[in-house]
C-alpha cells in the first residue's frame, strides 16, 4: 500500500506531469462545480487541487500564481454560483486556524490543552459584546430588549477587534496557562477540559446580575464590517453577473468578503506558526515537549516557555472568533462546546501533531466530513425512507427506520472513531511531522 | 577560592537522608570525580548542585556565588552543564537541533526576529548551526547532524549528549555516569574526550562513575559518598587503599577476608 502511493507520487512527479495534473483538476473541478453545484464529488476534485499544487514539484512562481487563480478567482466565482460552499470552505479555514493554534499548543510544546475552544469564545464574544447592542442592554432582562437599544460602535471598528481579540484570547491563554504549569499530561487534560467548560458556562450565566451575554439566548445582531465601497464593488458586480448566471447580492459578496478575510488570517496563521516552530523559541518548546527536565537543565525557562505557547496558540482562536461572531451576526454559549474542542483536536490528531501541513489538512477532511459527507448521506438515507424500499434479505422498510439514525447527529461518533483509529494504526497522523533538514557544511564533504 | 564548594548540603526525602551534611568543593580546571555504591546519593548531590532538588540545609556556592533556591535553568545560566545517567535526548529533533537547544542561553534572538526573519536572526541561526556542527565533529561524530537522535546508537546519543552540554558555554560540567554501557574501546575514547574537554576548552569537569578504570585514569581528585555521607576523599592513590571506601565496595566482612 504504502509502496504503492510512493510509486504513484514518483510517477505523477516526472516531467510534465505535476503541471498536467494540477491543471487538468482545476479545469475539471471548476467546471464540474460550476455544471452541478451540488455533487459532492466535484467538490472533492476542487478540493483536490491545492493539495495537489501543495505537494507536487512545480516551479515555485507558478505555484503561487495557480494558488492565486484559485483562491481569488475560481473559488469565490463558484461560491456565488452556489454559496454553499464558501460556506464549507470558510469553516474550513476558521477550523484549519484553530487547528494550528491547537498544534502549537498540543504538537509543538506537547501540552494536552482540551478547553481549547475556550480561546474562541474569548475572541468571538469580544466582538459580539461591543459589536452589537449589548452594551446598552446591560441592565434589561434577556430576550426583553427595549426598542430603541442602539449599537454601541460603528462596524468599522471590526478592524480593531480582529487585533483585540488576539491580544485577548492570548491573556485568557496566559491565565490559564499560569495556575496549570506544574500540570503534566493527564492532569494538564483535566484542568483545562475543565476551564473551557468554566468559559462556556460563564458565557451561558453571564446574564445575571448584570446583563453581559445574554444567557443561552445568545447575542444578536452582531455588525459585520462595511463592504469596500461601490465604486470598488459595482464593477466586480456588473463583471460577474453573466458569469454567475444572476446579479450577485451583497449577503453573497459578504460571504466572499469573509471567504477572503479568513484566507489572509490563516495565510498569517501559517506564517506564524512556521517562523515560530523553526526558531529558539520553538526548538524550546519541542524540547519541553520530548523532555521537561532536560530542557531545564538546558537553561530553558520552562514558566515563561509554557505560557508563550499557551498564548501563542489562543491567540490564533481569538481572532478566528472575533471573525466567526461578525460572519455569523450570532453567537450563542452552544457553538463553544466541549464537543468542538474535541473536533479540532479530532482534526490536528487526523493531520498530524505537529505537523502545519497535515493540521490544514485534517481541518479540511473533518470539516467535509461532518457537514458535506454526513449531510449528504443523511439527505440520501431520508429520500430513501419517504420511499417504498426495502432492504432485501431482512425485508426491512426503510421507512420504519429511526429518525434517531440520522447520520448528520453523528459527529460524535465520527470524531471517536477518527481519534481511535488513528491512535492505533497511524498515531503519528496522515502527514507526519518532519524535523527540518539543514545543509550543513559536514555533508558537502 | 574553589569553583564550586558545597557546605554541610542536606538532603531529605520524607525521613529518608539522601544528602547527608556534605562538604565539598572542586578547583578551577581539574577533572574530579563522586564515587560510591548504588544508593550512596551521588545523583541526587548532583540533581542538588542543578537545581532540580532544593536541599533543605547547606549552602552551595558557584564561583562565590549561592546558588540555593535557584531554578535549574537559571543554575544552567550561570555557567554549570550536566548530562543525565539515563540519556536524555530530545529524541523526535534532529542532532545538529539538540546541539543548538544547548545554546538556548546563548541566543540573543526573540519572537519578532523569528516572526519578521531579520538579519540579526539569519546570521544568529546560521551562526549557531556552524558551531554545532563544530562540536558534533569535536565529540567525534560525523555525518549524522540531520538524523533524528533517537535513531543514534548508543554511545553516539552519550557522546551528543556532551556535545549539548557543552554547547552553552559552561565552566563547570557535570557528567552522570557518563561511560555506563560502553565498551572498554567506547570507555577509553570517552576519557580521551573528556580530557580533551578540559585541556582545549578550560572546562572543569565532576563526575559520577562507576567504572574504577575510568575514574583512577582520569581523575584528579576523588570524593567517595555511601549512605548519603561523604566518607573519604583525595587522590587516586588514597582513595584505592582507603580501608573506609574498600568496605563501603566489598562490606565489612569481605573487606576482612581480603586482609
Amino acid at each position: 500500500m504504502k509502496t504503492f502511493f510512493n510509486d504513484l507520487y514518483k510517477k505523477a512527479n516526472k516531467g510534465p506531469w505535476p503541471l498536467i495534473i494540477t491543471v487538468g483538476l482545476m479545469v475539471i473541478g471548476s467546471i464540474t462545480v460550476y455544471q452541478s453545484p451540488r455533487s459532492l464529488g466535484a467538490f472533492l476534485t476542487l478540493m483536490l487541487c491545492p493539495m495537489m499544487i501543495y505537494f507536487l514539484k512545480i516551479n515555485t512562481k507558478v505555484k503561487i500564481f495557480m494558488g492565486l487563480l484559485l483562491a481569488i478567482v475560481i473559488i469565490p466565482v463558484l461560491g456565488i454560483r452556489n454559496i454553499f460552499y464558501l460556506e464549507v470552505i470558510f469553516q474550513m479555514a476558521v477550523f484549519a486556524a484553530l487547528a494550528l493554534g491547537l498544534n502549537i499548543v498540543i504538537g509543538m510544546a506537547g501540552l494536552l490543552d482540551l478547553g481549547y475552544v475556550a480561546f474562541y469564545a474569548v475572541g468571538a464574544y469580544s466582538w459580539a459584546i461591543f459589536g452589537s447592542k449589548q452594551l446598552s442592554l446591560l441592565h434589561s432582562i434577556p430576550g426583553a430588549a427595549p426598542a430603541g437599544a442602539e449599537f454601541s460602535l460603528s462596524p468599522s471598528y471590526f478592524w480593531l477587534f480582529l487585533f483585540l481579540g488576539v491580544g485577548l484570547a492570548a491573556l485568557a491563554g496566559i491565565l490559564l496557562g499560569l495556575p496549570v504549569l506544574r500540570l503534566r499530561g493527564d492532569y494538564l487534560a483535566i484542568v483545562t477540559l475543565g476551564f473551557g467548560e468554566v468559559i462556556r458556562v460563564l458565557a451561558l450565566n453571564l446574564d445575571k446580575p448584570i446583563n453581559l451575554t445574554n444567557g443561552p439566548q445568545g447575542i444578536t445582531p452582531i455588525q459585520r464590517p462595511p463592504l469596500p465601497p461601490g465604486f470598488i464593488l459595482e464593477p466586480i458586480r456588473s463583471l460577474l453577473t453573466p458569469i454567475v448566471g444572476h446579479v450577485p447580492t451583497d449577503a453573497e459578496f459578504y460571504n466572499v468578503f469573509f471567504y477572503l478575510l479568513a484566507l489572509v488570517v490563516i495565510l498569517i496563521a501559517i506564517a506564524v506558526a512556521t517562523r515560530l516552530e523553526d526558531s529558539r523559541i520553538g526548538r524550546a518548546w519541542a524540547a519541553i515537549r520530548e523532555d521537561e527536565t532536560a530542557a531545564i537543565a538546558m537553561g530553558i525557562p520552562l514558566v515563561r516557555m509554557k505560557l508563550a505557547a499557551f498564548a501563542a496558540g489562543a491567540s490564533f482562536a481569538g481572532c478566528m472568533g472575533v471573525l466567526y461572531a461578525a460572519n455569523r451576526t450570532f453567537v450563542s454559549p452552544e457553538t463553544f462546546s466541549f464537543l468542538q474542542s474535541i473536533g479540532v483536536l479530532t482534526m490536528v490528531i487526523l493531520g498530524g501533531l505537529g505537523s502545519i501541513p497535515g493540521v490544514i489538512f485534517g481541518a479540511g477532511a473533518v470539516v467535509i466530513l461532518n457537514i458535506q459527507v454526513l449531510q449528504n448521506f443523511s439527505l440520501y438515507l431520508s429520500a430513501l425512507r419517504q420511499s417504498d424500499a426495502v432492504i432485501p434479505i431482512i425485508n426491512f422498510a426503510w421507512k420504519d427506520l429511526s429518525n434517531q439514525l440520522d447520520p448528520a447527529k453523528y459527529q460524535k461518533l465520527v470524531f471517536g472513531i477518527i481519534l481511535v483509529v488513528m491512535m492505533i494504526f497511524r498515531p503519528e497522523g496522515l502527514i507526519p511531522a518532519e524535523r527540518r533538514k539543514r545543509e550543513l557544511v559536514e555533508d558537502k564533504e | 577560592m574553589s569553583l564550586l564548594q558545597t557546605i554541610d548540603v542536606v538532603k531529605r526525602f520524607g525521613g529518608l537522608i539522601a544528602v547527608n551534611k556534605i562538604n565539598f568543593s572542586i578547583e578551577q580546571g581539574t577533572i574530579a570525580s563522586i564515587i560510591g555504591p548504588n544508593g550512596a546519593g551521588k545523583t541526587t548531590f548532583f540533581n542538588s548542585l542543578t537545581g532540580i532538588y532544593k536541599p533543605e540545609e547547606g549552602q552551595i556556592l558557584f564561583n562565590g556565588q549561592s546558588l540555593i533556591g535557584l531554578r535549574p535553568d537559571q543554575v544552567s545560566t550561570r555557567g554549570i552543564s550536566r548530562t543525565f545517567q539515563n540519556i536524555r535526548l530530545f529524541g523526535n529533533m534532529t542532532v545538529i537541533e539538540n546541539i543548538i537547544v544547548g545554546m538556548h542561553t546563548q541566543l540573543k534572538q526573540g519572537a519578532t526576529d523569528a516572526l519578521f526573519r531579520t538579519k540579526k536572526f539569519h546570521e544568529e541561526e546560521k551562526e549557531a548551526e556552524n558551531r554545532a556542527s563544530q562540536l558534533m565533529e569535536y565529540v567525534g561524530l560525523k555525518n549524522v547532524g540531520n538524523q533524528l537522535a533517537r535513531n543514534l546508537p548508543y554511545g553516539a546519543q552519550r557522546r551528543i549528549e556532551i556535545a549539548r552540554a557543552i554547547a552553552a558555554n559552561p565552566t563547570l560540567l557535570l557528567l552522570d555516569e557518563p561511560t555506563a554501557g560502553m565498551n572498554p574501546n567506547e570507555t577509553a575514547d570517552a576519557i580521551k574526550l573528556f580530557r580533551h574537554i578540559r585541556d582545549d576548552k578550560g572546562i572543569t569537569i565532576l563526575l559520577i562513575e562507576h567504572d574504577m578504570r575510568v575514574v583512577m585514569g582520569i581523575s584528579e581528585h576523588i570524593s567517595v559518598m555511601d549512605y548519603g555521607e561523604k566518607i573519604a576523599e583525595g587522590t587516586p592513590k588514597d582513595i584505592r587503599n582507603n580501608q573506609r571506601v574498600i568496605e563501603a565496595y566489598l562490606g565489612r566482612e569481605a573487606a576482612k577476608l581480603r586482609d
